[in-house]
């Protein structure tokens, strides 16, 4: 039932959005070119040096390929709950928790833009064209890992997008602290993590479990060493990870909502 | 100029309002400057200098970059855009001071509170965790400050340009995404133009963009001193010039479209 009002309300907003063609083309494109951007950097830095952390070039696209993708799921479907601070400042949420859906489908429905799609685009096409380049001898947990990093790394991103997303029910004005575990998070990921500092690695390990999103599997698939003190089975974990993340960000939420007040006179 | 002042002062005042807004931002910058940081420090393992910039120059660049984001706005406005969109521009055009030097005057006021709120953070944070480099002259530490305030107008002359197609397409945000991400790019805000290959930075160098957070913050490392330095902030005063100059060029034409209703 939520998902067929879902999809109801995603359509609806589509259209709307088709409205402004110019501008929603526009956005499409700019979505693309922010990835492809991304992209260029990678590549402009191997044009520098021939490896980063012993990453060759194909290894740290592939990274970015993953991460791109993941990153682009979450931001089209989840990232729309970012916007709640803007509703709770405006006094706008308390609409949400009169109807008969959960705030959480209604907002990532209601605001639902398609124009960010643009945003994996490129790394998908960069995936189809470096798996055949990496230098992996392929068995079927690598192949079965692809997929699965995909979709486990959608699953955090989003879960991260809720958690820091919930900040807003306490601090008004929160909406840029989450960029940073967000869109900070979407451009560490494209890196192999080992490149921090340990403090900063632990935390995107052990805390915001980014760390999962790509690093730990890729690493796994293209046979590179993991940092020291991690153990070599947290290239598998993903997926408990991400069912982690879900429940924690749902519980977060949910403790958000009990706690909001609204504003007004 | 009162005016002016004025609208910059208060620009400045009602920034001030916005506390947690601005701890958020600063923090993010810091970590962005963190990130890149350790990035630029995994290139650099490989090789002690790139192009005549060594480690500390390059983390030193990045700490800088990420203090000026906000100072000379490379995310764009919308708020010009938004009074067109709504209408309320016939009152801005009403007013007895100029338009165009209305919004410069209220975008120097952000900048000033932004260069002290959301520039000094991260700084500091870069110089905690890591070794930067800092202007050791009064004089490096002048030719920044007006390096930055160049860069400034270079930045704002682009973002009204964008946000002038309002009187044409109403919705903004494309065009101003896609004109910020661009700019952004050539600024040298994902990765410093002295990592670029020759040939796109040649590019980049001739274009407007590099003014905006690219030459600051070279001027803050110290690289360009003596007639070289003028010449870097003319290039600067050149390109504000030229694009605020545009700007007005197509405000004269986008005013004669503007249909007041009412009476």
């Amino acid at each position: 039932m939520p998902l067929r009002i879902y999809g109801h309300l995603v359509a609806a907003k589509t259209r709307a959005d088709f409205q402004y063609r110019t501008s929603f083309f526009l956005y499409l494109a700019s979505q693309t070119l922010i990835s492809f951007a991304d992209m260029v950097v990678v590549l402009i830095l191997f044009t520098q040096v021939s490896s980063i952390a012993s990453w060759s070039r194909s290894q740290v696209l592939f990274l970015y390929a993953l991460s791109g993708i993941g990153f682009g799921l979450a931001d089209l479907f989840i990232s729309q709950v970012g916007l709640v601070s803007r509703h709770i400042k405006a006094g706008t949420f308390d609409q949400f928790l009169l109807r008969p859906l959960g705030a959480l489908w209604q907002l990532s429905a209601l605001e639902f833009a398609p124009r960010r799609a643009g945003r994996a685009v490129q790394p998908v096409i960069v995936l189809a064209v470096i798996l055949p380049a990496l230098d992996v001898q392929w068995t079927p947990v690598k192949v079965a890992l692809v997929p699965i990093t995909v979709v486990c790394g959608a699953v955090i991103f989003g879960a991260v997008w809720v958690t820091a997303s919930s900040l807003a029910f306490y601090l008004v004005n929160s909406q840029e602290l989450a960029n940073s575990f967000t869109y900070g998070g979407s451009f560490l990921t494209q890196y192999p993590i080992d490149i921090l500092g340990p403090w900063l690695r632990r935390f995107f390990t052990f805390a915001v479990p980014l760390a999962f999103v790509c690093y730990f599997p890729a690493a796994y698939i293209v046979d590179q060493p993991l940092p020291e003190s991690i153990p070599s089975w947290f290239s598998f974990a993903a997926p408990v990870i991400a069912l982690a993340s879900v429940v924690v960000a749902r519980a977060l939420w949910r403790l958000g909502i009990r706690h909001y007040r609204s504003t007004g006179s | 100029m009162r005016p002016y002042w004025e609208v910059a002062r208060r620009t400045f005042h009602k920034m001030t309002t916005y506390r947690g807004a601005t701890f958020a931002g600063a923090f993010t910058n810091t970590v962005f400057g963190l990130l890149s940081a350790y990035i630029l420090l995994a290139v650099y393992a490989q090789r002690p200098s790139i192009n005549g910039y060594d480690a500390v120059d390059a983390v030193t660049f990045t700490f800088v970059v990420q203090g000026l984001l906000m100072v000379v706005s490379v995310f764009g406005d919308t708020e010009i855009a938004d009074r067109i969109k709504s209408g309320d521009v016939v009152i801005d055009l009403y007013r007895p001071i100029d338009y165009q030097g209305y919004w410069l005057a209220e975008r120097y006021g952000k900048a000033a509170f932004y260069a002290i709120f959301r520039g000094i953070p991260p700084l500091i944070v870069g110089a905690l965790v890591f070794d930067l480099r800092f202007p050791t002259s009064v004089s490096t530490w002048l030719a920044f400050l007006l390096s930055t305030a160049l860069a400034v107008a270079v930045g704002f002359g682009w973002g009204f340009l964008l946000q002038l197609t309002a009187f044409w397409i109403l919705d903004v945000r494309g065009p101003n995404q896609l004109g910020w991400v661009i700019a952004q790019f050539l600024a040298g805000m994902f990765i410093p133009l002295f990592l670029f290959p020759a040939w796109l930075m040649a590019i980049a160098r001739a274009l407007p963009f590099a003014s905006i957070l690219q030459l600051p913050a070279e001027t803050f490392l110290g690289k360009h001193e003596g007639a070289d330095l003028v010449g870097v902030l003319a290039i600067q005063a050149v390109w504000a010039i030229v694009l605020i100059g545009a700007g007005r060029l197509v405000l004269a034409r986008a005013v004669r479209r503007v249909v007041v209703q009412g009476g």
